[in-house]
C-alpha cells in the first residue's frame, strides 16, 4: 500500500487530466475512488448500517461529478475529497438521525493506514492465506480483499476468468475447511 | 451498479475551465448586474444632481465602504463555495468597518445642534431606501444563488450570507447614485 503522499500525488495528477477532459484518467480516477470511498464509508457506518456504504460510494461519486468545479487545481486534492465524502455521511446520518456526531477536526484523514484492531484482522488474515497455494492467495487478495474484478485479478496471474473463480472458490472452501473447527 | 455509474460518468466528461468558480461567480454578478440597473434606470434614474455629488467626497467615502463590504462578501463567498473552505477573517473585519463608519457618523453628529442631528440621522429617505436597497440587490442575490447551487458550499447558511455581502454592496452603490442623503444608508 502507498504512503497517503503518493496517493496524494497520484490522485490529485489524475484529478487535473479529468478537469482538462481525460475520459480515460477520469474513469481511473472514479474506479480507485471508489475503492478508496468504500473503506471510508464501511469504516465510518453504523454495523447496521453496513449495507449503506455502496450508496453512499455512488452518491459521492455523484457528487464528485456535479461538483468537480469546486476542486481548485491548486489546492490538495485528498482534502477536497474527504469533504465532500464527509458531508455525504453527515447527510447518511441526518437521514437516518442516527445522533452519531463527527467533530469536523477529530475525523480521521481519509487515507490513514488501518488502526491496530484492524492490522490484527490482517495478521489473521496473513497467517491464514499462506495456508493455500500463492497463486489462490494472490487471487483471493485481489478479488475478496482490495475489490478487483475477477477479470482484473484473472488477467493479473495470467490464467483464464473461469479458472480464477474456480481458484478462488477451492481456496476459500480449503480455508472455511481449516477454520471452522470441524468436520462438515 | 457502480460500475455503470463510473462507465456513464466517464462518458460524457467535459473539461472544466481554470477559474471555473470565479467565472461562475462574476458571471452571476454581471447578469443580476445587468438586471438591476436595467431596473433602476427605467424606474428611478440618476439623482439629478450625480455629477455635484460625485465631486464630493461624501459619495466616495460611502461607495468606498460599500464597496469594500462587498469585496469582503466576494472573498467569503470563493472560498466558501468550495465544500473544503475556511476563512474566518473577513467576518471580523467587516463588523470593524461598519464601526469605524459608525465612528465617523458619531464625529459628524457631535459637532451639529440636535435639529440637524435628526435630520442628518433621519434623512429624507431613510423610509424608502432599504426597500430600494433590497430591490436592487434582489436580482444580483438570485442570479449568485443559482450560480452557488452548482458548486458545493458546506455551509450552505454561512455561504449565502457571504452572498448576501457582495450581492448589497452593488446594490447599495446603486441606490447611492439616485437617492443618497444621509450616512446610515449604508446600513
Amino acid at each position: 500500500m502507498s504512503e497517503p503522499d503518493t496517493t496524494e500525488t497520484r490522485l490529485r495528477a489524475l484529478m487535473l487530466e479529468s478537469l482538462n477532459g481525460d475520459a480515460g484518467a477520469y474513469r481511473t480516477l472514479l474506479s480507485e475512488l471508489r475503492r478508496h470511498l468504500y473503506r471510508y464509508f464501511t469504516r465510518r457506518l453504523h454495523a447496521a448500517h453496513a449495507a449503506y456504504a455502496e450508496d453512499l460510494v455512488q452518491e459521492t461519486l455523484l457528487a464528485i461529478h456535479s461538483r468537480r468545479m469546486s476542486y481548485d487545481r491548486k489546492r490538495p486534492f485528498t482534502a477536497w475529497l474527504h469533504a465532500v465524502a464527509h458531508h455525504k455521511f453527515v447527510d447518511h446520518v441526518r437521514r437516518y438521525s442516527l445522533r452519531v456526531t463527527v467533530p469536523l477536526d477529530d475525523d480521521a484523514p481519509l487515507f490513514a493506514r488501518d488502526d491496530t484492531a484492524d492490522a490484527a484482522t490482517r495478521m489473521d488474515l496473513d497467517t491464514a492465506l499462506h495456508t493455500v497455494p500463492k497463486r489462490t492467495e494472490t487471487l483471493i487478495r485481489k478479488v475478496r480483499i482490495e475489490g478487483a474484478s475477477i477479470a482484473e485479478a484473472a488477467k493479473a496471474s495470467n490464467m483464464s476468468e473461469t479458472a480464477a473463480k474456480v481458484s478462488i472458490h477451492r481456496g476459500l472452501k480449503a480455508l472455511t475447511a481449516r477454520f471452522s473447527g470441524g468436520n462438515k | 451498479m457502480t460500475d455503470e455509474l463510473i462507465a456513464r460518468l466517464s462518458n460524457n466528461l467535459k473539461p472544466v475551465p481554470h477559474n471555473a468558480v470565479q467565472l461562475m461567480i462574476l458571471g452571476a454578478l454581471a447578469i443580476g448586474g445587468v438586471v438591476a440597473v436595467s431596473a433602476l434606470l427605467m424606474e428611478l434614474g440618476f439623482r439629478a444632481d450625480i455629477d455635484v455629488a460625485m465631486l464630493g467626497p461624501v459619495f466616495w467615502i460611502k461607495s468606498a465602504y460599500t464597496m469594500a463590504i462587498a469585496v469582503l462578501g466576494g472573498v467569503l463567498t470563493l472560498t466558501l463555495v468550495r465544500p473544503e473552505g475556511r476563512i474566518k477573517w473577513p467576518w471580523f473585519a467587516a463588523p470593524i468597518l461598519v464601526l469605524i463608519l459608525a465612528l465617523g457618523a458619531a464625529t459628524q453628529l457631535m459637532g451639529t445642534d440636535q435639529q440637524t442631528a435628526m435630520v442628518y440621522i433621519l434623512g429624507g429617505s431613510a423610509l424608502v431606501c432599504p426597500w430600494l436597497i433590497v430591490a436592487l440587490s434582489s436580482p444580483i442575490l438570485a442570479t449568485l444563488l443559482v450560480a452557488m447551487r452548482r458548486l458545493a458550499p458546506a455551509n450552505p447558511t454561512l455561504a449565502g450570507l457571504a452572498a448576501g455581502m457582495l450581492a448589497g454592496g452593488p446594490g447599495r452603490g446603486f441606490i447611492r447614485s439616485t437617492v443618497a442623503k444621509t450616512a446610515w444608508h449604508s446600513f
